[in-house]
């Protein structure tokens, strides 16, 4: 793995009200790299990936894009045409379009109002579209509202819209949440293999999950907004103070 | 994005067949006697009002954001082409000046200067479109960009018209006042008072409907119009899919505006008035409850809807006048109850019935993948449990 960074997160904290979400945060993702996050419920997971995808600013600290980029001074829109994707906790689809539409508006390309209206898809296009639908295995599928798919099925095309951006930074969010032990796997299997291509940070509940697709990357975990501690999962697992604040109240998962 | 389907056929033919009935037939009948003046110059009304519909539509039912600023838009479009009808008067009004009555009235003895240019109809018809497009933009350019939403924006628009409607009803304004402008003579060198007129204005009134109709179903049918309806049901996801939402909520704000706008500029002539009370917050939830009752996220919803509604108000006006506002609020809540599609959504009701009648329990369809564009949002997403 080469060493240049992806994203620079660095003494980054955010305060909701009062209450300290992100402090002093240290996080370094490489390019290429598949990192894991775990922590305890209110660890400040879901504002880290806020943060850095602009939907909160934060109160001090310096979030990097790439060697240079800047990313505090932007919003949403502009970080995703950086080739930042999120996926949410709760998948969040197009319920009422297609799941081939659903696609079609994820397709890398121009976001402008007046290139909408005269939008006709290549044929390069069309066959990408093929391929993402056959990879999240929504071929069968693609002619169903997307609001009609069962739970897991939505988590995988919202990973396939994910992709069809191109995003150099995939930001996943509990992807594994309400599925089957099977889905689970195959939802692993299919992050792992995107690892190289894209840069990948995973927050996740379900330890064997985990374990499964950190393999000999690093897993970050947090508590209290902060880096609790930082390596291979094996270490992580036998540290006592993360027995002692995550894995010591259970393993499983929920919100 | 899909070929032509059997069902936008069906829709092809049907809005062919209609609107060839009311662009050339019904004004045929008209010119021989067959239909009344008073009939074709109550249709006219009518196609206004549901180009007013569809502005509502096009913002409600297929963007998600409830505009209770249609009304105002609407006027102003009809305030723009009422200036042009008070200076074709000239000087036959009651005092016989060459300047409107109501400018005599507030002893003015010439015309105000923002009034000189409104004596050619090519401005007037600019206007029509300038004023209410250039309030649009400013309007939603900030109340978009500072992401205001939902229930905060219809108070937004609601204020906005109840504001401009105050000033409109100041004489010195010098837009007529609590009167408005009324009493018009001419259009084009043409007697507004002749059938031939009346019946002209509204063959204009049914081409504009069906261009605005064409022109957003082949809109509903472009990545636009997927980015449109995908704002309705999850704008996050389409902020975070790189997509400015703010600028395509703008873009279709103003659309809706100038569709109202137009809609005014061609009700002022046939109905002969404009005044302020058509600026007021209620005309536009009026507006919205067209809309529902036909069925939203429709295009033909928004006009079945404007017809109906206004067809049982003209019915109930003579027959129990003190009655309409209960018969129309009772219209709203049985729609929102029972039928939530509106009267569009009545036959597949009606087939999804037969077919549980016909056999037993029908297998739910999966999708209605043909046209989207004809589905409502669901009221609550059900989310499965994990």
């Amino acid at each position: 793995m080469n060493n240049k960074y992806m994203l620079t997160v660095e003494d980054v904290s955010k305060t909701y009200d009062g209450f300290k979400a992100i402090t002093d945060l240290n996080f370094y993702l490489f390019e290429g790299e598949l990192r894991t996050v775990i922590g305890p419920n209110g660890a400040g997971k879901s504002t880290f990936f806020d943060l850095i995808t602009g939907r909160a600013k934060p109160d001090k600290g310096k979030i990097e894009f790439g060697m240079d980029t800047d990313l505090t001074t932007m919003n949403e829109y502009e970080i995703n045409r950086l080739g930042i994707g999120r996926k949410f906790q709760t998948p969040s689809v197009f319920t009422e379009h297609t799941v081939y539409n659903n696609i079609v508006l994820s397709l890398a390309g121009s976001r402008g109002v007046f290139a909408s209206i005269f939008k006709r898809l290549s044929s390069t296009e069309r066959d990408r579209i093929d391929e993402l639908l056959k990879l999240v295995r929504l071929d069968g599928k693609r002619d169903w509202k997307a609001g009609m798919l069962a739970h897991g099925e939505k988590q995988w095309l919202e990973i396939g819209m994910l992709l069809a951006q191109e995003p150099k930074i995939l930001l996943v969010d509990e992807p594994a949440a309400g599925m089957t032990d099977e889905e689970t796997h195959r939802t692993g299997e299919l992050l792992v293999s995107l690892a190289g291509k894209h840069s990948i940070v995973v927050i996740e509940h379900d330890m064997t999950f985990v374990k499964q697709i950190a393999r000999d990357g690093q897993v970050t975990v947090l508590h209290q907004g902060s880096v609790l501690c930082e390596g291979k999962f094996d270490v992580v697992q036998s540290n006592p103070k993360v027995r002692e604040v995550y894995l010591g109240r259970g393993k499983s998962g929920g919100k | 994005m899909s070929s032509l389907s059997k069902r936008h056929k069906i829709e092809l033919i049907a809005v062919g067949v209609i609107a060839v009935f009311f662009i050339v037939i019904f004004p045929l009948l008209n010119a021989h006697g067959a239909v009344s003046n008073f009939t074709i110059n109550l249709w006219g009304k009518y196609l206004c009002y549901a180009l007013l519909a569809i502005s509502v539509d096009l913002l409600w039912g297929y963007t998600g954001l409830l505009s209770l600023g249609q009304a105002l838009f609407f006027s102003l479009g009809g305030y723009m082409m009422g200036m042009y009808l008070m200076r074709m008067i000239g000087d036959l009004g009651q005092y016989k000046k060459p300047i409107p009555d109501f400018l005599v009235f507030l002893g003015w003895t010439d015309l105000p200067k923002f009034w000189v240019p409104f004596s050619s109809f090519p401005f007037a018809s600019a206007m029509v479109l300038l004023v209410p497009g250039l309030l649009a933009l400013v309007f939603g350019f900030l109340a978009f960009r500072s992401r205001v939403k939902g229930v905060y924006f219809s108070i937004l628009t609601q204020a906005l018209t109840y504001g401009a409607s105050l000033m409109f009803f100041r004489n010195d304004m010098l837009m007529g006042g609590n009167n408005g402008f009324t009493d018009f003579k001419f259009i084009l060198g043409y007697d507004l008072r002749d059938a031939s007129t009346q019946r002209g204005l509204f063959i204009a009134t049914a081409l504009v409907l069906l261009v605005v109709y064409v022109a957003l179903r082949l809109l509903s049918h472009t990545k636009f119009g997927l980015v449109q309806r995908a704002i309705r049901d999850g704008e996050n996801r389409v902020l975070f899919s790189g997509y400015a939402t703010a600028h395509f909520k703008l873009f279709i704000f103003i659309v809706a505006a100038l569709i109202a706008a137009v809609a005014g500029a061609l009700y002022v002539p046939q109905v002969g008035i404009i005044n302020p009370s058509e600026m007021t917050p209620d005309k536009s939830l009026e507006a919205v409850v067209w809309c529902a009752v036909g069925g939203r996220a429709t295009l033909v919803g928004p006009i079945i809807g404007a017809i109906g509604v206004n067809s049982l108000k003209s019915w109930a006006s003579r027959a129990a006048p003190d009655y309409w506002l209960v018969i129309l609020g009772g219209l709203f809540v049985i729609v929102v109850l029972l039928l939530p599609g509106g009267i569009v959504s009545i036959p597949a009701r009606l087939k999804a019935l037969w077919q549980r009648f016909k056999k037993k329990p029908a297998e739910p369809e999966p999708t209605s993948s043909g046209d989207s564009s004809a589905s409502i949002p669901p009221a609550s997403e059900s989310k499965p449990s994990a």
